[in-house]
């Protein structure tokens, strides 16, 4: 199991490296910041777009530059946006909590839903139940986020004038952007629970559980869905990678002031820095909650460690 | 574990689910069959490319103009002509990048699940680093590069889509290789490109076709999300996504101009979904594409 873990975390290390490496890389390939920030600043010449490329630490050689980055993260320092030269540091630790918020309703709603929508369709399998759970989750597949997203919009923003149309003020603005992504995310996730269900469902102990002479009710929910809960979790947490693209393009439609704003508005700046953070930072979350559910499932079910 | 999977989930097969089953085909040739041949007839239908502009026209809503079923934008041009052009872009996206995924996928399936080794490493790391990474932030940073477009949307998704192609493919070559028709072919000699084309290719084309199925689907999303964000397409070639962000303006006054290229999404994509359903149940009985 030590050799499992450790091969893992390697691994994770590994990619956390990889994509941070591209991606600094790449960032630096799509223009030069120096022209950016001196646009409509009047004549400029050469040299000056040098004092400025020198007083960004632009001039230094590639992977200089790159490990001036990776030393500073390890010791929390994002170093400063090239607009205004805020610390990067701050910006993020501001967008974060937008973002990973918004995440963890859209997932807290869509697993509230998906359980008892993914159990009713397991246990009445063929019937009409399973065959309109079945379509109502292809349809839900089928949308284009950011078009469900101006939908709620329209209807309940423009037309009824419910809900705040952006921004994020209180819990009231959190309930078109969660409501967007749980919609998508429950698409899957019913599948899922049904899927879990069906197999968990074959087993003896559903079958000894219901001997006994246990409510239909507490067998599914007491006694079939704690062993469903082990897969789930691995779904639900693989599931965040994803999870977190939607949340970047949904962020745009409300205006939402987390990461995938400042990733965009850092691509339009050509601020290096805050992109850098940016997927610095949503790569290592991803990537430590999948070696998390990894470990995790790997300690539980030890058939998995000889993969 | 292909053959343990394959017994567990045989008693599935023996529900009589045909009625729905042939339902959900119908539905899926429908849709998807029925707006692609009014996105293919489109060069005869609007040989003016929808960009026909009748300012005395401008805005006018829906249902209220025989001539502009659907209403106008603000430059009064057709928005049922627009949403049936922009499907070109949508389904030339989608397929183009589809096929050029799994060409790429496979192959590299192939080699990596055949001769495992160093190829085999480089693939399932690829795949690591590909899971660690949203589409969109990927996305971002290309297009930020090399720009966009038409050519590099393609581009940018074969890029971040064949892996899901060469792991699929890399797992059924693991369990196809020590079955016994491999292993006899290996005995009696047969070259290793034979074996590959011959014993392994056939035998998991099955999922490929599904997870191609579901992957034009889910392209054209992804396309259409990248045109919106102003990432992907030209705006100025009608285009669903593209569409869609100019709506966004008039949404307070002209709700139709956001509505019905989303509609042509939605229906579009699941079109695709209901026969990518239907295709998993009939050619990919153990389930390997199974979400």
């Amino acid at each position: 199991m030590a050799k499992f873990i450790f091969y893992r975390i390697l691994q994770a290390i590994f990619v956390v490296f990889a994509v941070t490496l591209t991606v600094s890389f790449a960032i630096r390939l799509t223009g030069d910041p120096a022209i950016m920030l001196s646009q409509g600043a009047g004549s400029i010449t050469e040299a000056d777009l040098e004092r400025i490329r020198e007083a960004l630490g632009l001039n230094r050689p590639f992977l200089v530059q790159y490990w001036d980055f990776v030393s500073g993260v390890f010791v929390g320092d994002f170093g400063r946006s090239f607009m205004g030269g805020t610390s990067v540091g701050a910006l993020i630790a501001r967008a974060l909590p937008a973002t990973l918020m918004l995440a963890l309703v859209s997932l807290f709603l869509s697993i509230v839903i998906s359980i008892p929508l993914g159990i009713t369709a397991a246990v009445s399998r063929g019937k009409w139940a399973d065959q309109a759970i079945r379509i109502l989750s292809l349809v839900g597949l089928s949308f284009p986020n950011f078009w469900l997203a101006i939908m709620l919009v329209l209807v309940f923003s423009i037309t009824f004038r419910l809900l705040p149309p952006s921004g994020m003020e209180g819990p009231i603005s959190f309930i078109m952007p969660a409501a967007t992504m749980a919609i998508i995310l429950t698409a899957t996730n019913v599948r899922l629970v049904r899927t879990t269900m069906l197999e968990t469902l074959r087993s003896q102990y559903v079958m000894v559980a219901r001997a006994k002479g246990l409510s239909e009710t507490k067998v599914l929910y007491k006694h079939a869905l704690r062993n469903c809960a082990i897969p789930l979790v691995t779904y639900f947490g693989l599931q965040f990678g994803g999870l977190l693209g939607g949340i970047v393009v949904i962020e745009r439609v409300f205006n939402w002031p987390g990461l995938g704003t400042l990733a965009f508005e850092a691509v339009a700046a050509r601020d290096y820095p805050v992109l850098q953070a940016v997927i610095t930072v949503l790569s290592l979350l991803i990537v430590s909650i999948n070696l998390l559910v990894d470990i995790a499932y790997g300690l539980l079910d030890p058939r998995i460690r000889t993969e | 574990m292909a053959n343990s999977s394959a017994s567990s989930n045989a008693p599935a097969k023996k529900l009589n689910l045909s009625r729905f089953k042939n339902l959900e085909f119908v539905l899926g040739i429908l849709l998807a069959g029925g707006i692609g041949l009014a996105v293919a007839l489109s060069w005869l239908l609007f040989p003016d490319g929808g960009r026909a502009v009748n300012l005395m026209a401008r805005l006018t809503p829906p249902f209220a103009d025989p001539a502009h079923l659907l209403g106008t934008d603000p430059l009064g041009r057709d928005i049922l002509a627009r949403v049936i052009i922009g499907g070109r872009i949508s389904l030339t996206v989608g397929i183009v990048s589809t096929a050029g995924a799994v060409i790429i996928g496979v192959i590299m399936g192939l080699i990596a699940g055949y001769y495992r080794g160093i190829w085999d490493m480089v693939v399932m790391r690829f795949a690591d680093i590909q899971l660690a990474l949203p589409f969109i932030l990927l996305a971002i940073t290309f297009i930020a590069i090399i720009g966009g477009g038409l050519v590099n949307t393609i581009i940018l998704l074969i890029v971040s889509q064949w892996v899901q192609y060469a792991r699929l493919v890399r797992g059924s070559v693991l369990a196809l290789r020590e079955r016994e028709f491999v292993q006899s072919a290996r005995a009696i000699g047969v070259k290793d490109i034979n074996i590959i084309l011959r014993h392994l290719l056939p035998n998991l084309l099955g999922p490929v076709i599904v997870l191609m199925t579901i992957n034009v689907a889910n392209n054209i999303l992804l396309e259409s999300s990248l045109t919106f964000l102003g990432l992907g397409v030209d705006p100025t070639i009608p285009s669903w996504g593209g569409m869609l962000a100019e709506g966004r303006t008039y949404l307070q006054t002209a709700w139709w101009i956001s509505v019905f290229p989303g509609v042509a999404i939605l229906l579009t994509v699941l079109g695709l979904n209901l026969l990518g359903d239907w295709l998993r149940d009939t050619l990919d009985p153990t389930g390997r594409t199974r979400i």
